[in-house]
């Protein structure tokens, strides 16, 4: 009785503060490890677009770490508004795990619910010593590879199909080759980080490796970062779109009756100034508009998409990184 | 009622014999709180990996701890830290010697680095261990050229144990050193032993028992370790990989069950291994006692 009470009254209090229009809003952003400096950016934007459309602040929270990782602190129970991770398989298991938002969630937003696109690309050491110009120059014998481990990091795996899908393309879409091609691109691996940032740190200060596969936009901020006397980023011939995706997840935000600010949230990184931040931090933009203007600082290639080279990230994931599938044998002698 | 009477001087009996008569009261609230404590801290956390072992079939748990990269895991962490238990103990007595036998300017600040190791955060001896021992490192540039590597290979794992596991071989040595009687020695020595036989027959017996128990923390910390040897690894599948980076890389996949049955054939192995050494130690102990 006395806790039917208590509930009752905590219901009452909660519809109250509801209906006084809170003046402040916190949101909860669980994203992946090299979009701390974006995020940072748009939340500021935001948060003033919010404030002067609805005089509510909003104050957005980051959270960043290992794409893998941070779904799985999602699943866990990690009370996320927002997801923005390294690719769309890793909301797909929190939507299959934790059912926190309904499995149809990447076509809620357009582009695959992806704002933003970018690529794996080459980051090397100043004056290109080992002449790295493209994909088979990084297989060559005394080349040495960083890249992280594609089970624990996305980076690592939009990395590992971008070279798979070079090889495919080159080689008539033999699967062996490209398999071959693969696996001697790992063999000159001295190290494998388990996320994108602690590969960065390998290559960068550690002066470990001839050249580094990296997210275009991490390779740009490392360059930033070090200094142009110090490395330099090779853009090869032909990668993969990249596509990072976004949604909100329905079971935390409606719990936290923020799911109309953490909608509004995702659609602002569609707008204009949203696309403008993004650019700016090296994302690709999808906005035409937005692209054009900064087309400068994206360097044309040739670009594929998951889909239409492996079918999906279902798929993929499990003819490539689960447990006996292809990068396990890789390493697996004699098989 | 007469039922009830001779079945609680049974269980007292029981009792009776389960605690050995003491002189010293308390024995009871004692063992209470211990057997409380020790069930909150060590084995309810611990049985939550076996229960969410045994959610999965035991097809998938055999499959996931004997694969080729697991066992080849096992073979790293297992070796790795058997050999930089082993270097804690060879170096750890030396350090602990010369800390209690002689005296020295700067002695007291010694004996406090050698408690460093504990207090520094592991991914921060990690990455210093790894920055010093790559090829192009402060002392990896010099090892380099006699085609030494360490950093991101197997010795590299043992350099980072070896680190973390050096206190606890000194701090289980040094009191134990400290309180031995040097008079034994000098009695040794007039009746003839030759310094060798004084520290065969007289030192080594009597500070055998905390070598091993530093042996053993020793080991057992560097198993679990995780911080400090991702660093220096390299963690290349089949070769550099350790045991507690599969654990966590079988989490990122969401495959908790795999990950909890790795780190149950983890924890079954090193109980048998410690529980080995605890009776071992036992064994030499009452071989010291006077029967």
């Amino acid at each position: 009785m006395k806790r039917t009470l208590r509930i009752g009254w905590s219901l009452l209090t909660a519809t109250a503060m509801f209906a006084a229009n809170p003046s402040s809003i916190k949101l909860l952003n669980v994203s992946y490890d090299p979009t701390r400096e974006l995020y940072q950016d748009i939340n500021a934007a935001f948060a003033k677009q919010w404030k002067t459309k609805t005089g509510v602040d909003v104050q957005v929270s980051q959270s960043h770490g290992g794409s893998g990782k941070q779904a799985r602190a999602v699943i866990d129970g990690l009370q996320a508004d927002i997801v923005t991770l390294a690719l769309s398989y890793d909301i797909d298991s929190i939507a299959e795990k934790a059912r926190a938002l309904p499995a149809n969630w990447q076509s809620r937003l357009p582009n695959n619910s992806t704002p933003y696109t970018s690529t794996i690309v080459f980051l090397v050491r100043k004056g290109n010593p080992k002449h790295i110009k493209d994909w088979d120059d990084i297989v060559k014998p005394g080349v040495s590879v960083i890249t992280p481990n594609p089970k624990s990091s996305g980076g690592a795996r939009w990395a590992y199909l971008a070279a798979w899908g070079y090889a495919l393309k080159k080689n008539n879409n033999d699967e062996a080759k490209a398999q071959d091609f693969v696996t001697r691109l790992y063999k000159n691996v001295p190290v494998l980080d388990s996320g994108a940032r602690g590969s960065t740190t390998t290559f960068a200060q550690r002066g470990i490796g001839d050249v580094l596969l990296s997210w275009e936009n991490e390779a740009y901020l490392a360059l930033n970062e070090l200094g142009k006397d110090k490395v330099e980023v090779v853009v090869p011939a032909i990668s993969i779109l990249a596509e990072p995706p976004v949604a909100v997840v329905d079971k935390y935000a409606n719990k936290h009756g923020n799911g109309e600010v953490a909608k509004a949230y995702l659609e602002f990184l569609y707008t204009e100034e949203g696309q403008e931040i993004g650019a700016k931090n090296f994302y690709r933009p999808r906005l035409e508009k937005v692209a054009a203007k900064y087309a400068g600082r994206f360097p044309k290639l040739q670009l594929f998409t998951i889909d239409e080279l492996f079918g999906g990230w279902q798929k993929t994931q499990k003819k490539h990184f689960d447990d006996g599938g292809v990068f396990d044998k890789i390493y697996t002698p004699g098989k | 009622m007469g039922a009830c009477s001779t079945r609680s001087t049974r269980l007292g009996n029981r009792l009776h014999t389960f605690k050995r008569p003491s002189i010293l009261p308390g024995f009871w609230p004692a063992f209470g709180y211990t057997a409380i404590y020790l069930s909150l801290i060590v084995l309810v956390p611990l049985s939550a990996i076996f229960f969410k072992t045994a959610t999965s079939s035991w097809e998938h748990i055999w499959t996931v701890v004997t694969s080729p990269q697991v066992v080849a895991s096992y073979r790293l962490s297992f070796g790795a830290s058997l050999a930089a238990g082993g270097v804690s103990v060879a170096v750890g007595f030396l350090v602990a010697w010369v800390l209690v036998r002689y005296e020295f300017p700067g002695k007291a600040l010694v004996d406090a680095l050698v408690d460093l190791p504990f207090a520094l955060p592991t991914a921060v001896a990690g990455i210093a261990l790894t920055s010093l021992y790559t090829e192009n490192g402060w002392i990896g540039q010099y090892l380099a050229p006699l085609g030494i590597k360490v950093a991101f290979t197997p010795l590299g794992v043992i350099v980072a144990l070896t680190f973390i596991g050096l206190p606890f071989v000194i701090r289980s040595v040094q009191p134990v050193l400290a309180d031995a009687d040097q008079e034994l020695e000098e009695a040794a020595s007039s009746l003839g032993a030759t310094r060798w036989q004084i520290f065969t027959l007289v030192i080594f017996p009597l500070i055998r028992p905390a070598l091993l128990t530093g042996f053993a923390l020793a080991f057992a910390r560097a198993l679990g370790e995780y911080g400090s040897v991702i660093f220096i690894a390299g963690n290349l599948p089949m070769k550099t990989e350790i045991t507690p980076l599969l654990i966590v890389t079988k989490l990122e996949q969401y495959d908790y069950a795999g990950a909890t049955a790795i780190a149950a054939a983890l924890l079954i192995t090193s109980f048998i291994l410690l529980l080995g050494i605890n009776v071992l130690q036992r064994r030499t102990r009452k071989f010291l006692e006077p029967a």
